[in-house]
């Protein structure tokens, strides 16, 4: 079997040829688009180092099958920063040193992103701790992690509000 | 993973049409089915790929009052729902329990109803499970089941329905829209997964080529949104699946329970309905008295399949809480930790 | 340590620095490469197929049925595996395991490798092990650890003895006016790094290259080197980033070993990753304790005894025996103190190193039991400790080259506020209503030394390399010993070349025993002693040199200068000692080792002091550590932001020791019923509402030059009993088996 998937991969469009329709997302970033930053930690959907975003959600990307991915727009860790200009949420991540072996951290920093995104934790960090439970780290780097979350968005905020005045 | 065929129908009948097939497996977000696959343990000749097919994404508010969900609908788009969230604050708390936020973006409504159990011997390849393979036997039975289920069992599986979102969902009445090759049919989700007797291996009333194409809520669900909450003990805070928990949704009329609406997860292989239970409470106060009796009656027929007997003191217990909760009213704002003991309002009495 | 003589000083400004990472760009940005992010041209996929047996031997594998999926290139099983220079059971020393590499078949516990199935990609791979479908000879296993026959082993941890006493403690005990006997039972843990096992392995005739998380990459060249019959020196190790270790990539595994065959067999590239349910065998695990106290004090609670007896598990087929009686050793003072072991062969993989092996699951039992008596003699938790306090070490009357213990307690009590703790159990409640309870626990772990060599160099262009073949399992060793190295050629951390993470590095030992900053360090200190040294004499002796006739008198070198320790105003910088020497660069090389001087007169380790909140729902028996504050003294602080992180997993590990890990074994099957990350819980971000660590100062004079103690196992010591402790002062429940599981505090 050979099928063509048209996707939108870190803003640019890609056409990819699946000879194996058993390829899941991930595996088709890691092993045939040499994009190694999103980890796998468990392909079983219980560590959440495999986060990535699809269609600007955060989720999976053990779970997702690439082929349903036709039409999608996939963002990785790789697509985050525009050259050597940090996202705010890798920065925090630094300062606030949200890792320590760094293996969960592209999942951490895209969840992150994605949760930013969602909107429904505000500024209190029980519900950053809550949003960011589906992302294990073995390091115990949750303190960290959760400041970082807080002030990156706090930091997105005021860019937002400043791009709006 | 075994190699399969793929297919991306454009439309309900085509996906019925392919669905029909000995060895098909609809997939939508796959965020169990290709778990499944991984483990061996499901091995489809043809994944039917439904997640494109129009008009099952969408969620109204019907003519009669009632709610209809998409099969399609993200778990989390449902949970924050404006209006949805509002009818049904319990329904919403449970999804918000459930897995985590990665896998509540993927998966769907149909998804959720239709997922497999997480007993370590239906996982596991090597073991015997008449679930997985009928006749062969259950070594959950003599193994390791201080989690298994302590209602509705059988000698033949013991094991349980993982859901959070079926147990308020069963507790408000919905129901299951269903199209299938002969036309399509309604179904209330309290029939629709099979309690396991003698053929385990049957989960829920779909014939083959059947999908869920849509659950409903009936008008009268939305009367429960002032007094409803979903609890649910783990053995974390959160991406954890449940121990047990509880739904419980109350209409009060001047401190006095007119109706009430109860179920109870991590039990049974299905989201149990306590309807005796409810009867007890119903023209009762709200007070202590009467929900313990209305546990007491909830889990009469409960008995341990294994080494679990604390599940049903602790699932009387919950029923307890969640009413205590139900009935102090629901929450303005969701709770920071959706269902958990570590986020109740101050001031709840907690005796013991 | 004394330095190269003459002594010269090196001054810097980089130890004692909060940086941050200095591969952290590369870890939030993805570009860090792990071993499995490698993809050489002409690779291929190896997967492991496991066995689902404890005990027996393979009947039978469907090699054809695997074979003939498409993509599938070969499969590797005893029949064909690569025939070893060295059997694998073979044991050089106690640090070399036996592993299982399909020499025969054998099957020795469940998720042992039986095969490899090679292919052109993952997914055919993957299947391709799934067809093999393995039929066996099965024996009766034995798994469960309370039904096997008791023996004394040998030893216990690495080469500890399996007894240890001073004192009489059985007339302490029968003069004591206060006794508590007591059990305590830990569960059997898996280290489950985020980073599965993983290498890639390429040939070229006797040469190999691999990529594998390593935290010995010299002790792992020798075991190939051994195993394969080549020189080490034709043994290439890139591990520049370890996506965790905690013991479990100490040694060379099993499955890592198998993939290096596997190429072998195929002449080609090949990667092998473990699946996250094959780590649940043969990469080592805690083994399960139980432990058993007697212990005596006075009614004033002065301890007159203690007695701790460990039963812990090995495999059926090697030794590794969970050292818990070590804490006992050192924590408390007594007149009498005893510490046994014994042990059951269990048809499981072999345990191994766990982070804190002994200590974690040593402390939470003794941690326990120090409550219980402390209850008995209806004292304060801590005002019980301190009248224990131990200002010599209880078992060999060592005094201690350093113990700032009596200050983390203090510390710590007063960020808690412990002294408002009420002394009777169930007596708090939060506003909802919910039980709380405080519980304390002392953290204690040994200041190791290993061995280790390191290189520096200082050019005349001003700047340095310092070369060092250390590990990075997330520590922080590309910063921490970076600031060491930076100090230690007395030039600024921005222009010096760092380089580690590779096995054509001098040999930096193994990143274990939390001794790899101390050790590592060490090394770095003396090269740069060298290579400071060797610069010194080109200018002390160069007549045109400021510096000339100050050999005697010692330089001082700071910030790419060296000055006379007598004036500082007179010097010059590197590079102009260099170009007129009409040298490019100078070289220096420097070691570590154990002093066994000092080991023999003092007693050496870190302490702390910890100190938890829990909150139980009184009805249902949830379980929450609502705040954790840890105050621990480990002398030298190279880098606070990263002992702090440090402090914090370790914490979180108790977290997770004391309410949390657990692997679930089917007593019949012999397999792990939970060999996944669903139901092997660790805690998630919202399990840890709260954490603080104090770093409480502590100066050193004796472990090591620099003064370093190691930090990154302690935080599991004294947490976990903490916890246990709490939840006894929650709930009036005295959980003795961990983890404590909700359905124990509602029976």
């Amino acid at each position: 079997m050979n099928s063509t998937l048209s996707f939108t991969l870190n803003g640019m469009r890609r056409e990819v040829a699946i000879d194996d329709p058993r390829i899941t997302l991930l595996d088709l970033l890691r092993e045939r688009l040499d994009l190694t930053g999103t980890k796998k930690g468990c392909d079983r959907g219980q560590c959440g180092a495999c986060t990535v975003l699809l269609n600007g959600r955060r989720v999976n990307a053990c779970l997702t099958l690439a082929l349903s991915c036709d039409d999608a727009e996939v963002l990785t860790i790789e697509g985050l920063s525009e050259g050597d200009h940090l996202h705010p949420v890798q920065a925090a991540f630094i300062e606030h040193d949200g890792f320590q072996c760094g293996f969960c951290t592209p999942g951490q920093i895209m969840s992150a992103v994605g949760l930013i995104q969602e909107g429904q934790a505000g500024d209190d960090p029980e519900r950053v701790r809550e949003g960011m439970s589906g992302n294990l780290c073995r390091c115990g780097a949750y303190a960290g992690i959760t400041a970082a979350v807080l002030e990156a968005q706090a930091q997105l905020h005021r860019q937002t509000q400043g791009e709006a005045a | 993973m075994n190699r399969f065929d793929y297919l991306r129908p454009a439309s309900v009948a085509e996906a019925i049409s392919a669905g029909r097939k000995p060895g098909s497996a609809y997939l939508a977000a796959g965020t169990n089915l290709l778990d499944l696959m991984k483990g061996g343990v499901a091995r489809p000749a043809l994944l039917i790929d439904i997640t494109r097919l129009p008009g099952l994404d969408g969620i109204e508010v019907l003519p009669n009052g009632g709610m209809r969900v998409g099969a399609l609908v993200r778990n989390s788009d449902l949970a924050y729902h404006p209006v949805f969230s509002k009818r049904h604050p319990a329904v919403a708390e449970a999804l918000l329990s459930g897995a985590s936020a990665q896998l509540r973006n993927a998966a769907t409504v149909a998804g959720n109803l239709l997922q497999r159990t997480r007993c370590a011997y239906f996982y596991d390849t090597a073991s015997a499970c008449n679930k997985r393979e009928p006749g062969a036997g259950c070594d959950a039975r003599d193994g390791e089941n201080h989690l298994h289920a302590v209602l509705g069992w059988s000698p033949e599986c013991i094991a349980t329905h993982p859901s959070d979102f079926c147990v308020p969902l069963v507790a408000l009445d919905a129901s299951v829209e269903i199209e299938g090759p002969t036309g399509s049919r309604v179904v209330p989700l309290d029939s629709f997964h099979r309690l396991p007797g003698s053929e385990p291996q049957l989960e829920t009333v779909l014939s083959p080529g059947e999908l869920v194409v849509a659950l409903h809520l009936p008008a009268s669900a939305a009367g429960y949104a002032a007094h409803s909450r979903y609890l649910k003990v783990r053995e974390r805070t959160s991406y954890a699946f449940a121990v047990v928990s509880a739904a419980a949704s109350l209409r009060l009329e001047g401190g006095v329970v007119s109706e009430a609406r109860l179920a109870l997860g991590g039990v049974a292989l299905k989201p149990w309905r306590a309807r005796a239970a409810e009867q007890v409470l119903a023209g009762r106060a709200c007070d202590e008295a009467a929900f313990a009796e209305a546990a007491e009656v909830a889990l009469a027929d409960a008995k341990p399949s294994g080494d679990n007997a604390f599940k049903i003191e602790l699932a009387r217990r919950i029923l307890v809480r969640a009413l205590g909760l139900a009935a102090a009213g629901t929450p303005d704002r969701m709770p920071a930790l959706p269902g958990s003991v570590f986020a109740q309002p101050e001031g709840l009495a907690l005796h013991a | 340590m004394p330095e190269t003589a003459p002594v010269h000083i090196r001054q810097g400004s980089s130890i004692g620095q909060p940086l941050t990472r200095r591969e952290a760009l590369l870890k939030v940005t993805g570009r860090a490469r792990y071993a499995a992010d490698n993809h050489p041209p002409g690779m291929l996929y190896a997967v492991v197929a496991a066995s689902s047996i404890a005990r027996g031997r393979v009947a039978s594998l469907d090699v054809t049925a695997a074979k003939s999926h498409p993509g599938v290139a070969e499969v590797m099983t005893p029949a064909n595996a690569p025939k070893l220079a060295q059997d694998p059971d073979e044991k050089a020393n106690p640090f070399t395991f036996r592993l299982d590499l399909l020499q025969n078949d054998r099957v020795r516990y469940a998720n042992q490798a039986i095969a490899v199935v090679i292919a052109e990609t993952l997914e055919a791979a993957t299947e391709g092990a799934l067809l093999l479908r393995p039929t066996y000879e099965t024996e009766p296993a034995h798994v469960v650890f309370a039904s096997a026959t008791p023996f004394v082993p040998p030893s216990v941890g690495v080469g500890d003895q399996p007894k240890a006493s001073r004192g009489d403690v059985e007339s302490g005990l029968t003069g004591a006016e206060k006794r508590v006997d007591a059990t305590y039972e830990t569960a059997a843990q898996y280290h489950n790094a985020m980073e599965p096992h993983a290498i890639v392995a390429q040939w070229d005739g006797d040469r190999l290259v691999i990529d594998t998380p390593s935290q010995g990459m010299a002790m792992a060249q020798s075991r190939i080197a051994g195993l394969f019959g080549i020189d080490q020196a034709d043994i290439h190790i890139r591990s520049p980033f370890l996506g965790g270790g905690f013991g479990s990539k100490g040694l060379i595994s099993g499955p890592q070993v198998l993939g290096i065959m596997a190429a072998r067999l195929v002449n080609r590239p090949v990667k092998l990753v473990l699946r996250r349910e094959q780590m649940y065998g043969p990469v080592g695990h805690r083994a399960a304790t139980r432990q058993s106290f007697r212990i005596g004090a006075k009614a004033d609670g002065t301890l007159t005894a203690l007695d701790h007896h460990t039963v812990t598990a090995s495999s059926s087929f090697d030794d590794f025996f969970e050292p818990s009686g070590g804490v006992s050793h050192t924590l408390y003072a007594t007149p009498a103190l005893s510490t046994t072991y014994e042990a059951v062969r269990l048809d499981m993989g072999t345990p191994l190193f766990m982070r804190a092996p002994g200590e974690a699951s040593g402390s939470v039992a003794l941690e326990g039991a120090i409550d219980e008596m402390a209850e008995s003699c209806g004292l304060d938790p801590l005002e019980f400790r301190l009248k224990n306090y131990a200002e010599v070490e209880p078992l060999t009357g060592k005094p201690f080259s350093s113990k700032a213990l009596r200050d983390c307690y203090v510390q710590g009590a007063k960020r808690f506020g412990w002294a408002s703790r009420p002394l009777a159990p169930r007596s708090m409640r939060d506003p909802a209503g919910l039980l709380v309870g405080w519980g304390m626990g002392t953290a204690t772990f040994p200041a190791l030394m290993f061995q280790a060599e390191a290189r520096a160099e200082l050019r005349a262009d001003g700047t340095g390399t310092v070369d060092i073949g250390a590990h990075d399992m997330g520590q922080g060793a590309w910063t921490a010993l970076a600031q060491i190295a930076a100090d230690g050629v007395g030039l600024p951390l921005d222009r010096i070349t760092f380089n580690m993470g590779t096995s054509d590095l001098p040999n930096a030992g193994i990143a274990g025993g939390s001794a790899h900053t101390a050790t590592a360090g060490s090394a770095i200190h003396n090269a740069g002693a060298s290579v400071i040294a060797a610069l010194a004499a080109l200018a002390t002796n160069d007549e045109r040199s400021p510096l000339f006739g100050a050999g005697n008198t010692g330089v001082l070198a700071r910030d790419g200068r060296l000055m006379r320790r007598d004036d500082e105003s007179r010097g010059e910088s590197y590079s102009d000692i260099l170009n007129r020497a009409g040298r490019h660069s100078v070289e220096g090389k420097g070691q570590a080792a154990p002093n066994p001087g000092t080991q023999q007169s003092y007693a050496m380790h870190a302490h702390g002091a910890v100190f938890a909140e829990v909150k139980v729902d009184p009805t249902l028996g949830q379980i929450r550590v609502t705040r954790l504050v840890g105050a621990f003294a480990a002398g030298r602080v190279i880098n606070p932001r990263m002992v702090e992180s440090q402090y914090y997993g370790g914490m979180i590990w108790g977290i997770s020791f004391a309410l949390h890990e657990q692997a679930i074994t089917d007593a019949r099957s012999g397999r792990i019923t939970n060999a996944n990350l669903a139901e092997y819980h660790v805690p998630v971000n919202a399990d840890v509402p709260s954490v603080e660590a104090i770093l409480v100062d502590e100066h050193d004079p004796h472990v090591n030059a620099l003064g370093i103690k190691g930090v990154g196992e302690i935080g599991v010591t004294g947490t976990a009993g903490a916890i246990a402790n709490a939840v006894w002062h929650a709930t009036g429940h005295r959980a003795r088996k961990t983890p404590i599981t909700l359905d124990t505090l509602i029976r």
